[in-house]
C-alpha cells in the first residue's frame, strides 16, 4: 500500500465519520462542523486517489479542491449565521425552552 | 439579413448566465434601485432566452469553451435541446414570478428589506439554474448546484420566523450532504479515467467498480437532493414556510435542478452500463413518492403544505422515466420527462402564487377556514383549479400528455404495473385539489376581504394558461427537445396493450 492509498482510506474514513456525526449528533453546531468533516474527507479522496506514483502532479484536482473548499468555507458561513439567528429566534420566543433545536 | 446572422451568432446562453449575475451584483451597488433592477433583468432575460430558443431552431446543439480554453482542461458549455428547454422555461416561470414578487415585496411596504433581499438572491438562483442547464462537465454541474443551493437556502430563510429559520438550516445541511456525497463521485471519476468533461467521460468510461461505485454515490447525493422519497422530508418546510414567490422557485425551478444534473448523468454518461437493478429501484421509489406524497397532500390543514407535498408526488413521475427507457421507448420518455417539468413548472408556480394571493387576501392558509370566503377567494379558487389542471393530468394540459407518453412507454416496453400508479397519482392530485375546492365554495356567510392587488393576480392566471395550452402547442416544445438528444428513435404516442 502506498502513501497515497492512505491518503485516500483516510479520506473515506473521514467521509463516514462526518456522515454519521451529521445524522446521529443532536447539536447544531456538531452537525456543522461534521459537514466540514466530510468535505475535508471528500478532498482527501480526490488529492489522494488521483496522484499516480511516478508521474508529475496533476494541478486539475488541486484546483478543483480549492474551489470545493471555498464552496464548503461558504456553506458553513451560512449554516453558522442561521443557526445564530435560530438560537435568537427561540431565545425570544419563551415558549421554546429548549437552548438546541433538534433536528433528528 | 446581415442583422439576423449577427443575431444567431452571439453565444446567447452566454449572457442568459452573465445577466442575472451582473444583475446581482449590481442591486450591491444601487440598493435602492433593487426591484427595477431586478425586473430589467427578468425582461433581459427573457428576450435572450427567445433569442437563444430560435439559435438552436436554426442551427442546432452549440457549444462554448469559456474563455476559448478546450475540452479538457477548460470548462465546455453547451446548449444543446434539454438546456434550451430548461432555459425557456426558467425565463418565462422566471418572468411571471419576478412580477409577482414585484406585488408581493412592495419597496415602500413595512418591510422594505425583504424586497431588498429576495432580488439578489432571486437573481443568483437564476443564474446558477442557467449555468447549470448549459454546464457540460462533472465539476461545473457541482459548483453550479452549490450556487443554486446557497441562494436557495437564504430565500427560504427570507419569512425570518424561527420555522422558516430551521426548515432553511435543515435544507442547507440536507444538500451539503447530498452535494458532498456527488463531489466524492466525481473524485473517483476524476481518479479513474482523468477528465470530467461529459462528452469525453461517454466515450472513454467502461464499466468496472470503481465507475459502479461513482455512479452510486453521485445518484444517492442527487436523490437527496431533488427530494425523492424517503429523502424529501426537507422539502416540505422549506416549500411550506417560504414567501409565496420563493416557495414558486423552489418548486417549480430549483428541485429540477438536480434531476437535470441526474438525467444527463443517466442518458449521456454512463448510458453503457448494465442498470436494470438501479432503474427498477428508481421507478419503485418514484412510485412510492407518487403514493406518498399525493396521500401526506390529502391530510394536510395548510394550503402551502398541500401545494409542497403535492411536488414531492410530481417529483415521482420524474423518476418512472428510468426503468420505461428502454431501447425503442428512449425518445418517447425523453420527451415525456421534458414536458413534464415545463408542464410542473408552470402549474406549481401558479399554484404557489395564488396561495400567496390566498394568504395576503385571508390573512391565513387555512383550508378548513376558506369556507365561503366571499369574492375575492372564490376568483382565486378558480384560478387554483386551472393550475391544478395540469397538475392532475386531465387534457389539454401538458401534464397530460406527458402522463399518456409515460404509460405508452410503460405499455411498450411490457412494464403495466406503472400504469396503475400513474393513474392513482393522478386520482389522489385530482382528490386533494377537490378538496380545497369543496370548501372555498361552500355557502357559508364571512366578512368581506380586502381586494388584492392586480399584480399579485395576473401572474398566476397567464402561467396556468400556459400550462393548460401547452399540451394543444407541445409540438414546438418536443422538437426543440429533441435536438441533440442523447436518444434515438420515435415517439411513441399510440400504443394497445
Amino acid at each position: 500500500m502506498n502513501d497515497l492509498s492512505v491518503y485516500a482510506a483516510a479520506g473515506i474514513l473521514l467521509f463516514f465519520i462526518g456522515l454519521y456525526a451529521l445524522f446521529f449528533r443532536r447539536q447544531l453546531l456538531s452537525k456543522i462542523l461534521a459537514a466540514n468533516v466530510m468535505g475535508s474527507g471528500v478532498f482527501l479522496i480526490f488529492i489522494g486517489l488521483v496522484k499516480q506514483p511516478g508521474q508529475s502532479t496533476d494541478p486539475v484536482p488541486q484546483a478543483m479542491v480549492l474551489t470545493g473548499i471555498i464552496v464548503t468555507l461558504c456553506f458553513t458561513a451560512a449554516a453558522i449565521a442561521l443557526a445564530i439567528r435560530l438560537k435568537e429566534l427561540n431565545e425570544e420566543h419563551h415558549s421554546a425552552t429548549r437552548p438546541e433545536d433538534d433536528f433528528g | 439579413m446581415i442583422l439576423a446572422d449577427f443575431l444567431l451568432a452571439q453565444p446567447w446562453f452566454v449572457w442568459l448566465i452573465l445577466l442575472p449575475l451582473g444583475g446581482a451584483a449590481s442591486t450591491f451597488v444601487l440598493p435602492r434601485r433593487v426591484a427595477p433592477i431586478g425586473f430589467c433583468c427578468a425582461l433581459l432575460i427573457l428576450a435572450g432566452a427567445v433569442f437563444s430558443v430560435c439559435q438552436l431552431a436554426a442551427t442546432g446543439s452549440l457549444t462554448q469553451a469559456a474563455g476559448h480554453w478546450s475540452a479538457p482542461l477548460g470548462i465546455v458549455l453547451r446548449a444543446d435541446g434539454l438546456a434550451v428547454v430548461m432555459l425557456a422555461t426558467t425565463a418565462g416561470v422566471g418572468f411571471i414570478i419576478s412580477c409577482y414578487a414585484l406585488g408581493y415585496f412592495p419597496a415602500r411596504g413595512h418591510e422594505p428589506s425583504r424586497a431588498r433581499y429576495f432580488w439578489p438572491l432571486w437573481l443568483f438562483v437564476w443564474a446558477g439554474c442557467n449555468a447549470l442547464y448549459v454546464s457540460a462537465d462533472l465539476f461545473n454541474l457541482y459548483v453550479t448546484l452549490e450556487i443554486v443551493t446557497l441562494a436557495a437556502v437564504a430565500l427560504t430563510a427570507l419569512e425570518g420566523g424561527a420555522p422558516a429559520v430551521g426548515a432553511a438550516l435543515r435544507y442547507l445541511l440536507t444538500s451539503l450532504v447530498g452535494s458532498l456525497t456527488y463531489l466524492a463521485g466525481v473524485a473517483l471519476l476524476y481518479a479513474g479515467w482523468g477528465t470530467v468533461d461529459l462528452s469525453l467521460l461517454s466515450q472513454v468510461l467502461t464499466e468496472d467498480p470503481l465507475s459502479r461505485t461513482a455512479m452510486a454515490l453521485m445518484i444517492c447525493g442527487l436523490l437527496l437532493k431533488s427530494a425523492l422519497f424517503p429523502l424529501h422530508f426537507w422539502l416540505p418546510p422549506a416549500h411550506g414556510k417560504a414567501p409565496a414567490p420563493v416557495s414558486a422557485i423552489l418548486s417549480a425551478l430549483v428541485v429540477k435542478t438536480a434531476y437535470v444534473v441526474l438525467l444527463r448523468l443517466w442518458f449521456e454518461v454512463f448510458a453503457s452500463f448494465d442498470r436494470a437493478m438501479t432503474a427498477h429501484l428508481l421507478g419503485a421509489l418514484g412510485s412510492a413518492a407518487i403514493i406518498w406524497g399525493s396521500l401526506m397532500a390529502l391530510r394536510q390543514e395548510r394550503l402551502k403544505l398541500l401545494i409542497a407535498y403535492s411536488t414531492v408526488a410530481q417529483i415521482g413521475y420524474l423518476f418512472l422515466v428510468f426503468p420505461l427507457a428502454g431501447a425503442e421507448t428512449a425518445a418517447t420518455v425523453w420527451t415525456a420527462v421534458i414536458l413534464f417539468m415545463v408542464a410542473h413548472a408552470c402549474g406549481k408556480a401558479a399554484m404557489f402564487l395564488v396561495a400567496g394571493t390566498i394568504q395576503q387576501t385571508a390573512g391565513h392558509d387555512r383550508i378548513s377556514q376558506m369556507a365561503g370566503a366571499g369574492g375575492p377567494i372564490g376568483v382565486l379558487a378558480v384560478v387554483f383549479a386551472l393550475a391544478s389542471v395540469t397538475i392532475i393530468g386531465l387534457p389539454p394540459s401538458g401534464g397530460f400528455f406527458a402522463k399518456w407518453l409515460l404509460l405508452n412507454a410503460a405499455l411498450a416496453t411490457g412494464q403495466w404495473w406503472y400504469c396503475p400508479v400513474i393513474l392513482t397519482g393522478s386520482l389522489l392530485a385530482a382528490a386533494y385539489v377537490t378538496r380545497v375546492l369543496s370548501w372555498a365554495f361552500l355557502d357559508v356567510r364571512r366578512n368581506v376581504c380586502p381586494v388584492s392587488s392586480r399584480v399579485m393576480k395576473w401572474p398566476p392566471l397567464a402561467l396556468c394558461l400556459v400550462a393548460l395550452l401547452l399540451g394543444l402547442a407541445a409540438y414546438g416544445p418536443v422538437r426543440v427537445a429533441l435536438t441533440g438528444a442523447p436518444v434515438t428513435g420515435h415517439v411513441l404516442v399510440e400504443q394497445r396493450p
